[in-house]
């Protein structure tokens, strides 16, 4: 005998289809706002996406903004990735201090980091041009804090899933150096953490305007910003590209999540 | 792990402390509490600080009830499993929008000449804009920040909703135990840990968030602190430039006291996680 599915429950569909509602409603508005024509503002017209694609500054600043997401989850990646490793190998005391460091961007959120970060390196210590003026050095320099704490959580969870005892073990007997115990043996094993944390700061980092704007740095969102304020209908056609890219990124973590059979951490990004 | 130390002291921890000895220094290079007292004194700064409390606070609760609401019904017997993992997926997603892009779609749906703003008016014949409705006001500000409050609230307590084990409300069934009384003295009280702390996070992520009000605000004066100190940072509006700093400690305070309440609630909630 199967038992019958239980039905789903009244009041279950009523906050359902509200949610629904709710967030879908700005999307559709978005959609059907970029599919108006400049002249008429009637439907239906692809010229905003026409004019966005093409603006040289939307290429040009999606280039900036995805290199400054790449060279972020490099650096991150090669700063947190061996620090983690070592906490779990030989430091568990130092797990606590580590995972208090990592809830630090929380109660210093970007608007107090860039505060910090202006008067510390621009007003104190009068910082050379090549860093304060370089968005691949004071921006990536702030975003690697601000991925940290996902990244860091991403990976303490991979972490914890491995034996990483045993496996350093078994590589350093058979005369494996630390390097390829790391790169080859440990790397591999972590490797879901590893891109789930990579996925999430490159939406991070794709859509960081505070500390961009703050630091006068011409960066995606910065541009986005830019056009909201100056044309309409292509702004909407420009929003819903930068929604797809969130939507790529964070549909790629599911995906190498679902793939690895792990569990991704995913918490709100400042905004 | 010294690398890892020493450039959390160059990007994290000392640009902090900047700001937290800056709060307390006066122009002349000495030490001093006028930053501070100066903030409780000016009106406006008072103001922003309130309505920054305020909006984080209305859109916390708010969130947190619709979020909650929402993640039940997606999780609870009876609803299919692809709602459930939509909502979830869905919420991945939408916790991460956010700042300009969601600030521009609201404009679009419900600024001046939003498509709802339109339809409304065409439909109804009302304006809402001449009702007291404005995107760029506390109300309109709310409403933005529920877009990304609510599906955090639904990641975030999805896992204790799911720790509520069906056979406790089985037991409590065959014990003779009413709906009611299963969720006054099971349900609830296990949540309940979770529940706050999840509210914290709310509040917190909506009193540190800029880059959403800048965007809807940007000109036209919604008080809030993130703006101020962004326009210390670029304007120099205050004539004292440790006034900024002042304003970000005074944000930090808040932050800080919030992670006081969330840690030992985060703490108290992971022990029925399964």
């Amino acid at each position: 005998m199967r038992l019958r599915r239980p039905a789903i429950a009244p009041s279950a569909v009523l906050w359902l289809v509200l949610g629904a509602v709710y967030f879908l409603v700005p999307l559709l508005a978005t959609l059907l706002f970029s599919l108006r024509d400049a002249q008429t503002g009637k439907c239906c017209s692809l010229s905003a996406y026409g004019v966005i694609l093409h603006d040289p500054q939307f290429w040009s600043t999606i280039k900036v903004s995805f290199r400054l997401a790449l060279e972020t989850i490099l650096v991150g990646l090669l700063l947190f990735v061996p620090t983690i490793y070592w906490v779990h190998l030989r430091l568990p005391r130092l797990r606590p201090v580590v995972g208090f460091l990592a809830l630090v961007p929380f109660v210093v959120p970007p608007i107090i980091l860039v505060v910090g970060l202006l008067k510390l390196y621009k007003d104190t210590l009068h910082a050379p041009f090549w860093f304060l003026g370089k968005p691949d050095f004071f921006l990536v320099g702030a975003y690697v804090i601000l991925a940290f704490p996902y990244i860091y959580f991403s990976l303490d969870a991979g972490f914890r899933s491995i034996d990483v005892h045993t496996l350093t073990e078994a590589s350093r007997n058979l005369g494996a150096s630390w390097r390829t115990t790391l790169g080859r043996v440990i790397l591999p094993n972590i490797r879901v953490a590893a891109l789930s944390g990579a996925f999430l700061t490159l939406a991070i980092v794709m859509g960081e305007f505070t500390i961009a704007s703050l630091s006068a740095f011409q960066t995606f969102p910065t541009y986005l910003q830019y056009v909201n304020e100056s044309q309409a209908y292509p702004a909407a056609a420009a929003t819903l590209l930068s929604f797809g890219i969130t939507w790529a990124a964070m549909l790629s973590i599911l995906l190498v999540g679902r793939r690895g059979g792990q569990r991704t951490v995913r918490v709100g990004v400042g905004r | 792990m010294v690398p890892f130390f020493a450039y959390a002291a160059m990007f994290l921890i000392i640009p902090a402390a900047t700001v937290m000895v800056g709060a307390f220094r006066s122009q002349d290079g000495g030490y001093t509490l006028d930053n501070i007292t100066s903030i409780v004194q000016t009106g406006n700064l008072r103001e922003a600080y309130w309505e920054s409390i305020r909006i984080s606070l209305t859109t916390a609760l708010l969130g947190g009830l619709f979020g909650l609401l929402i993640a039940y019904a997606a999780i609870r017997k009876g609803t299919p499993g692809w709602v459930r993992s939509a909502y979830g997926t869905f919420s991945g997603v939408a916790a991460n929008f956010g700042g300009i892009p969601l600030a521009f779609a609201f404009i679009a749906t419900l600024g001046t000449i939003g498509i709802v703003t339109q339809f409304i008016e065409n439909a109804f014949g009302v304006n809402i804009y001449q009702h007291g409705f404005a995107i760029w006001s506390r109300r309109g500000v709310e409403l933005v920040y529920l877009y990304f409050q609510i599906p955090l609230m639904i990641l975030v307590i999805a896992p204790a909703i799911d720790g509520l084990r069906a056979e406790w409300s089985e037991a409590s069934a065959n014990l003779g135990a009413s709906r009611w009384q299963y969720w006054r003295y099971i349900g609830m009280p296990v949540l309940m840990p979770s529940i706050l702390g999840a509210v914290i996070l709310l509040f917190g992520n909506s009193f540190a968030a800029y880059a959403t009000a800048y965007s809807l605000t940007s000109g036209t004066g919604l008080p809030l602190v993130p703006i101020l100190i962004g326009s210390d940072l670029t304007g120099n509006v205050f004539a004292n430039p440790h006034e900024g700093q002042a304003l970000a400690f005074g944000m930090f305070v808040v932050l800080a006291a919030m992670m006081l309440f969330y840690i030992p609630l985060q703490r108290r909630a992971s022990r029925w996680a399964k």
